[in-house]
């Protein structure tokens, strides 16, 4: 009763917080600011969601909402080949795993610890906003007006502009095929790690055995 | 939008990922949270990107975060179900061989 009056309180007051997000950037920069807002409220209520569900599983899906909009904001940078990357490893790939190891795992179903929440939100937001503030007080980034100086809007970040940085002569080969190695490496060692010995399965026969 | 605001958007993204490890104590929430983490500093390399005057590094460095976030995701779940096989619990405190 207590714990369903509480999870609608907090999703009512997500959703109203998101539309005035929405709102608020539509009225300040039109459609490209509603679009902003939106995936920004997607991101964020997401990562709010993860941490505020008490089951695993349905933090590993609102995790699904941030690596969206994650992918919406790629899209509105004009990044659209990392946009689509972004939706095909991590919300099709990384998730996955991670549902994997959440069905692979017993339920972790403790009481929801709202003051250890708050207490962590609160110093983490603090030290955060501090730091923050610091730096936006300080930084001076050298950033152009118009940003896409010379190029056509189009194929800044296409697959083919990234095709050719990937293989391209002297642009990021070496770095493509150093990536290469390194996740047939990381791969084999993960399925090396996760496979179950023989004497996982009976340790007293793997105990004679020895 | 400017840069600003997709700055700000990353920097939250990343509390809350910080959030996620430390207020959580379970194995998979700090996975999580790291993979929050990863996906601020991507937004931040690719808003810079698109916003400074560099050619592409942004994006291609955005990519091999993602490449290795893949492999880390990888390796970390399977280190995951060996502590899980072995200590019958992921939660990080009870992992303790060699406390003893």
């Amino acid at each position: 009763m207590k714990e369903a009056a509480l999870q609608r309180i907090f999703y009512g007051a997500l959703g109203v917080l998101a539309l005035a997000a929405c709102g608020v950037g539509l009225a300040s920069a039109g459609a490209s600011g509603a679009a902003f807002a939106l995936f920004a409220a997607l991101t964020l209520g997401g990562g709010v969601m993860c941490i505020w569900e008490r089951s695993v599983v349905r933090s590993a899906f609102a995790l699904m909402a941030t690596f969206t909009g994650i992918a919406g904001l790629f899209v509105l940078l004009e990044a659209d080949f990392l946009a689509m990357a972004q939706i095909l490893i991590y919300v099709g790939g990384i998730l996955a795993l991670i549902l994997f190891a959440v069905m692979l795992t017993p339920p972790d179903l403790g009481e929801r610890k709202l003051s250890r929440i708050l207490a962590g939100t609160v110093c983490v937001g603090a030290a955060a906003l501090f730091l923050g503030l610091q730096v936006a007080h300080t930084a001076n980034w050298f950033v152009r007006g118009a940003p896409l100086d010379g190029r056509a809007a189009g194929e800044f970040g296409s697959a083919e502009r990234i095709g050719v940085g990937f293989l391209g002569v002297n642009e990021y080969v070496v770095a493509f095929e150093l990536a290469a190695v390194v996740l047939t490496v990381a791969l084999v060692a993960a399925v090396y790690i996760a496979r179950r010995r023989k004497t996982d399965l009976e340790p007293e026969a793997g105990e004679e055995a020895r | 939008m400017g840069l600003g605001a997709y700055v700000a958007v990353s920097a939250a993204l990343f509390v809350l990922g910080l959030i996620a490890i430390l207020v959580r104590r379970n194995v998979i929430y700090i996975l999580m949270g790291i993979e929050m983490i990863l996906n601020a500093a991507n937004l931040n390399f690719v808003a810079f990107n698109r916003f400074g005057s560099m050619k592409l590094d942004g994006q291609m460095f955005a990519i091999f975060v993602i490449i290795l976030a893949a492999a880390e995701a990888a390796v970390a779940l399977a280190i995951v179900l060996n502590v899980f096989y072995l200590f019958d619990s992921i939660k990080p405190g009870e992992a303790d061989l060699l406390r003893e």
